[in-house]
């Protein structure tokens, strides 16, 4: 089989799957089709997966089979471990492996092209996008580890608040921002590195600080938000690769998520500003900020 | 691929993703929270061919075979999670159970 034709096959395979997540998400939303929705959407991943594994980019299946098998078993003693009542910490917890695997995916790519066994068509195009993938990612992994780690009480659910918080955040974040900036910008290998590893470090920081001050009620929303950013992480590492059906599975779950957080936030009749950032500032508000005083 | 065609796939599933979720009764959020968990494990097909590439660096390798373990938990854990919530809701709710029951036999 030549490459034009199996590409052909595998973006077919692509458009199968993209349908039946698009069923499998819409049936989720039911009452009495939501069982059938979740198989669905388990058969459009699996035909994704098998797609991808007949791609010509894919040569060496060792490691691939490797990492098939050891995830296979750990999401499966995860899955059936887990009491029901620590349920939303371990989708927490999922979540965050999801992140941390577009983080290392957009990882990969940057050190393939940074070994020069890929060149890029357009260098600026993919470095923005590489970075997205990681801060996304980074952010996804350490919020929902952290997430977990409230929810599952290994660490103290009140929300954390210190003097100058949001100036630290703003900061922060300033930071990973120009680290960006420059990355992308930058053509120079040894400054490339350097800043990939800033922004790499300070996504990770970035995800534990903003889930910091956010009290272990709130835990829900947030982990709600995190899916739709790992999703979003997810399609932004498709265009780094090139990859439509990462592109759209991955912009559906991070757009129904964003709908998926309003609502539940609507039903706590709260904002997602509240949610977010009612830990802050001088005056906090009741629900969240009130516990925080003791913190 | 054409990099406007990703981003005229990427505004229309965007779009698609705001339209799907409406209405969704509040006992479903975790459930359908944990089922799009399961699908954004879909960056398991770029770990694949960051672990499956053959360009010779030891480095892609393992990053890439972490990525497919860690990408393979959340696809794994995530289905059986959501289902296995999803078949705990069902015999809550005796009216739902026995119509499902009945249609099945």
């Amino acid at each position: 089989m030549n490459a034009a034709t199996s590409a052909i096959l595998i973006n077919s395979a692509y458009i199968v799957a993209s349908i039946l997540f698009i069923l499998g998400l819409k049936m989720l939303g039911r009452q009495a089709s939501a069982r059938r929705g979740n198989l669905i959407s388990g058969v459009a991943m699996l035909i994704a997966i098998v797609a991808t594994l007949l791609d010509h980019h894919v040569i060496d299946f060792r490691w691939i089979i490797v990492g098939l098998v050891a995830g296979t078993v750990i999401g499966l003693a995860c899955a059936y471990w887990v009491k029901m009542t620590s349920m939303p910490e371990m989708v927490a917890l999922l979540n965050g492996f999801g992140g941390l695997a577009s983080l290392i995916v957009g990882a990969a790519e940057f050190f393939r092209i940074r070994g020069g066994t890929v060149l890029p068509e357009r260098p600026i195009f993919t470095s923005a996008t590489i970075y997205l993938t990681i801060l996304i990612g980074g952010i996804t992994f350490t919020g929902s580890v952290y997430a977990f780690c409230k929810l599952a009480e290994w660490l103290s659910g009140r929300p954390i608040l210190f003097r100058g918080q949001h100036i630290v955040n703003s900061l922060l974040l300033l930071a990973t921002v120009l680290a960006g900036v420059v990355y992308v910008i930058s053509g120079d290998p040894q400054i490339l590195l350097v800043t990939f590893g800033a922004f790499t470090l300070l996504s990770l920081v970035l995800g534990w600080t903003l889930v910091m001050p956010i009290g272990g009620g709130d835990m829900p929303v947030i982990i709600s938000m995190l899916n739709s950013l790992s999703g979003l992480a997810a399609c932004a590492a498709g265009f780094v690769i090139n990859n439509n059906v990462l592109v759209v599975a991955g912009c559906l779950v991070g757009t129904s998520g964003v709908i998926l957080t309003a609502i539940m936030c609507k039903a706590m009749n709260r904002s997602l500003t509240n949610v977010l950032f009612s830990g802050f500032g001088a005056a906090p508000a009741k629900s969240a900020g009130g516990e925080g005083e003791h913190a | 691929m054409d990099i406007i065609t990703l981003f005229f796939i990427f505004t229309l599933a965007g779009f698609l993703g705001f339209e799907l979720i409406a209405r969704v009764p509040s006992q479903l959020h975790t459930p359908l929270m944990s089922g799009s968990n399961a699908i954004s494990g879909i960056t398991i097909v770029g770990a694949i061919i960051a672990a499956g590439a053959d360009d010779g660096s030891w480095i892609t390798t393992v990053l890439g075979t972490a990525a497919v373990t860690l990408a393979m938990i959340n696809v794994i854990g995530g289905y059986f999670v959501t289902d296995r919530m999803l078949s705990m809701f069902k015999k809550k709710d005796p009216a739902s159970a026995a119509k499902k029951g009945g249609a099945s036999s």
